[in-house]
C-alpha cells in the first residue's frame, strides 16, 4: 500500500506540474511520460515475460507511422491509427516470435534478432517512397486548439495525454502481475523447463506477451510521432530509440511496477542536462558520456535499480531500530 | 490390477550410448512405485521420458490409455502427470505461496481459486506456516518438500518424484516417507526415483530395478532385495546374501 501511496504521489504531482509548469519543462516531462510508457512495455516483456528486446523501435516506429501515414495522407483520426499500430505491431511481434521460438532461437539470439527485425524496418522505410523515405512525414502545423478526435492540441494537451498513458501502464503492469498471466509469466520467466512441468504452455505465453508488449509500444510510438510533429526512420526506428526505451526500466528497475517511471524521470532529464551542458561547454556528445556513466553507477550500486532501493529505504524508516545501513541486504527485501 | 501408467518397450540412445534399453513396467492406480537402480542406470532417462521431457527412440508410454511418449511436458502435465526435479527449481522472485500458486493455473484461471489451492498442496506437505517465506530462506528438506506443494497444485493422478529425499538426513527422510503415504492414501499414484534403497523398502508397495538401461528385477520390494541379480548390481559381482 506503501508504494502505491508513494507512486500516486508522484503521478498527483505530475498532474500539478502540468498545470503549472513552463512550456520547457512540459515538453520535457511529456517526453519523459512517453518513455515511461514505452518503458513499460518493454518492461512487460523482460521484466515479467522474461524475453529480452533489443528492438523495441521496430514496434514504436510500426505504430508511430501508422498514425502518421492516416492522418497525414488520408486525414484519418490518429485514435483510428492507433488502434491499426497495435494491430500490425502486435502482429509483427507475435510473428516475429513465432518464428524465434519454433526454431528454438531464444534468450540472447531471440534479443540479436529483435534487432535485426528493427534495423530491417528502418531500412526498408527509408527506401519506401509511399511512407516518405528518408524525408520523413510531417504533420500539419499545429494551430493550438484542443482537438480531441483527431488528438491535436497544444503542449499542454500532449502532456496530460501523456501522463493518462503513463498511469494507465502503471495501472495495466499491475493488473497483468497480479492475474493469472503475471504468476504464469513470471514462473516462465525464472526457469521454463520448470514452468513447462507444471503445465504452463510456454511457446504460446512467449508470443502472447511479445505481442502485447509489442501493441503497447505501438500506442506509445503514435503518440510520440504526434508529439514531435514528425517522423524519420532513423530516429523512430533507429537503435538509439531501442536503447532509450530500455533505459528507464533499467534504471528505475526491472519487472516493477513503478521502476520505468522512476527511471526515465531520472534518466531523460539529465540527457537534456548534460545536452545543454555539451552545447555550452563545447563538448559535443557530453550527454552520452553522461548516459554511460550513470548506467554503470546505477548497475554497480543499485543492480535491482533505483525503485527497489527506495522501497528498502521506505522499509528501513518505518522500522528506525533496525539499522538498516548494517544489515545485509537480503535481510531487507 | 489397474495399470495408470504403462511402460512398453521404451528405449533412449544418446548417441551410441543406451540410457534406458527395452524397459517395460506398470504403475498400479494408488500406490507407490520405486524406481532404483545404482548410479547411471538409466532412472532419471526414463523419468524424463515419462514426464515428456525427452522423447524416446523406441517404445511407448502410455497414461490411462493414451500414449503420451511424443507429448511436451506441458501437455503431459495437463493430461494429470506432475514431476519434480532432481535439483530443486524455487522461481527466485516469488514467495512460497507464489510457488505453489503456478501449478493451478493449469487448470483454472482464477487467481483465488490457484490461491486457496497452493494452501492446501502446502498444508499437505507440511509448509502451510511458510507460506510467506521466499525460496531462498527455505531448508533443504523444505524446499524438496516445495517442489512437491508446487506439482500437487496440478492436481495430478500420477506425482513423479525424482530422489526427493537424496541428501535429506534420516528423520527428514522419515517426515518425507509420512507426507508420500498419506498422499498414495488419499488415491495418488506415485512413482519415486531414489537411490536410496532403505527408504524404498519402508514406503514402496512395488519396486522396478534398472541396471545399465535394463530392467532387471520388479516385485515387491521385500523379493527385490532377496534377489541376486540386484545384490551384484549394487554391490558387486560375487557377493551373495
Amino acid at each position: 500500500m506503501k508504494r502505491w501511496l508513494a507512486g500516486g504521489s508522484v503521478l498527483v504531482v505530475l498532474a500539478l506540474v502540468g498545470a503549472l509548469a513552463s512550456p520547457y519543462l512540459i515538453s520535457l516531462l511529456t517526453i519523459v511520460l512517453l518513455f515511461t510508457f514505452l518503458g513499460q512495455s518493454w518492461n512487460l516483456m523482460l521484466g515479467i515475460g522474461g524475453q529480452l528486446s533489443i528492438g523495441h523501435a521496430l514496434f514504436v516506429g510500426l505504430g508511430a507511422y501508422s498514425v502518421a501515414l492516416l492522418d497525414v495522407k488520408y486525414g484519418v483520426s490518429p485514435w483510428i491509427g492507433l488502434l491499426l499500430g497495435m494491430v500490425i505491431a502486435g502482429s509483427a511481434g507475435a510473428v516475429l516470435a513465432w518464428l524465434s521460438f519454433r526454431f528454438e532461437v531464444r534468450g540472447i539470439y531471440f534479443a540479436l534478432l529483435t534487432i535485426a527485425a528493427a534495423e530491417f524496418a528502418r531500412i526498408m522505410f527509408g527506401g519506401w517512397e509511399f511512407v516518405g523515405a528518408m524525408q520523413g512525414l510531417f504533420f500539419p502545423a499545429p494551430t493550438g486548439a484542443i482537438d480531441i478526435s483527431m488528438l491535436r492540441g497544444d503542449a499542454r494537451f500532449y502532456y496530460f495525454i501523456a501522463l493518462a498513458l503513463a498511469a494507465l501502464g502503471i495501472v495495466g503492469t499491475e493488473m497483468i502481475s497480479r492475474s493469472y498471466f503475471g504468476y504464469v509469466w513470471r514462473a516462465m520467466r525464472d526457469d521454463e523447463q520448470a514452468a513447462r512441468a507444471l503445465g504452463v504452455r510456454a511457446f504460446r505465453h512467449k508470443i502472447l506477451v511479445i505481442a502485447i508488449s509489442a501493441a503497447t509500444a505501438a500506442v506509445g510510438g503514435g503518440i510520440l510521432a504526434l508529439v514531435q510533429g514528425s517522423i524519420f526512420p532513423d530516429s523512430i526506428m533507429g537503435m538509439g530509440l531501442s536503447v532509450d526505451v530500455l533505459i528507464g526500466p533499467v534504471v528505475g528497475g526491472l519487472g516493477t511496477t513503478f521502476g520505468p517511471l522512476v527511471g526515465s524521470l531520472a534518466a531523460i532529464p539529465l540527457n537534456h542536462l548534460m545536452s545543454a551542458l555539451g552545447d555550452c561547454l563545447r563538448i559535443p556528445g557530453l550527454n552520452s558520456i553522461a548516459y554511460g556513466v550513470v548506467l554503470v553507477l546505477v548497475v554497480w550500486f543499485l543492480p535491482d535499480g533505483i525503485w527497489p532501493a527506495i522501497v528498502r529505504l521506505g522499509k528501513a524508516v518505518q522500522l528506525p531500530s533496525r539499522l538498516w545501513l548494517l544489515q545485509p541486504r537480503k535481510a531487507e527485501e | 490390477m489397474t495399470a495408470l501408467l504403462e511402460v512398453k518397450n521404451l528405449s533412449k540412445s544418446f548417441g551410441g550410448l543406451v540410457a534406458v534399453n527395452n524397459v517395460s513396467f506398470a504403475l498400479e492406480a494408488g500406490r507407490i512405485t520405486a524406481l532404483i537402480g545404482p548410479n547411471g542406470a538409466g532412472k532419471t532417462t526414463c523419468f524424463n521420458l515419462v514426464a515428456g521431457a525427452m522423447r524416446p527412440t523406441s517404445g511407448q508410454v502410455v497414461f490411462d490409455g493414451h500414449p503420451i511418449e511424443n507429448a511436451p511436458p506441458e501437455l503431459v502435465c495437463r493430461m494429470g502427470i506432475a514431476r519434480t526435479f532432481q535439483i530443486v527449481r524455487p522461481m527466485r522472485d516469488m514467495s512460497v505461496l507464489e510457488n505453489a500458486m503456478v501449478g493451478a493455473f493449469s487448470w483454472t484461471r482464477s487467481v483465488d481459486e490457484a490461491r486457496s489451492t497452493a494452501y492446501e498442496s502446502l498444508e499437505s506437505v507440511g509448509l502451510a506456516g511458510k507460506a510467506n517465506a521466499r525460496t531462498d530462506q527455505l531448508t533443504l528438506p523444505d524446499r524438496k518438500m516445495l517442489e512437491t506443494a508446487k506439482a500437487l497444485s496440478t492436481r495430478p493422478r500420477l506425482l513423479l518424484l525424482d530422489e526427493v529425499m537424496a541428501g535429506l538426513r534420516p528423520t527428514e527422510a522419515a517426515g518425507v516417507v509420512r507426507v508420500l503415504r498419506k498422499l498414495a492414501e488419499g488415491g495418488l499414484t506415485i512413482l519415486l526415483v531414489e537411490h536410496v534403497m532403505r527408504i524404498v523398502m519402508e514406503v514402496a508397495s512395488r519396486v522396478v530395478v534398472l541396471h545399465h538401461g535394463a530392467k532387471i528385477a520388479e516385485g515387491r520390494p521385500e523379493e527385490v532385495v532377496a534377489d541376486p541379480m540386484v545384490l551384484e548390481s549394487y554391490l558387486g559381482a560375487g557377493f551373495h546374501a
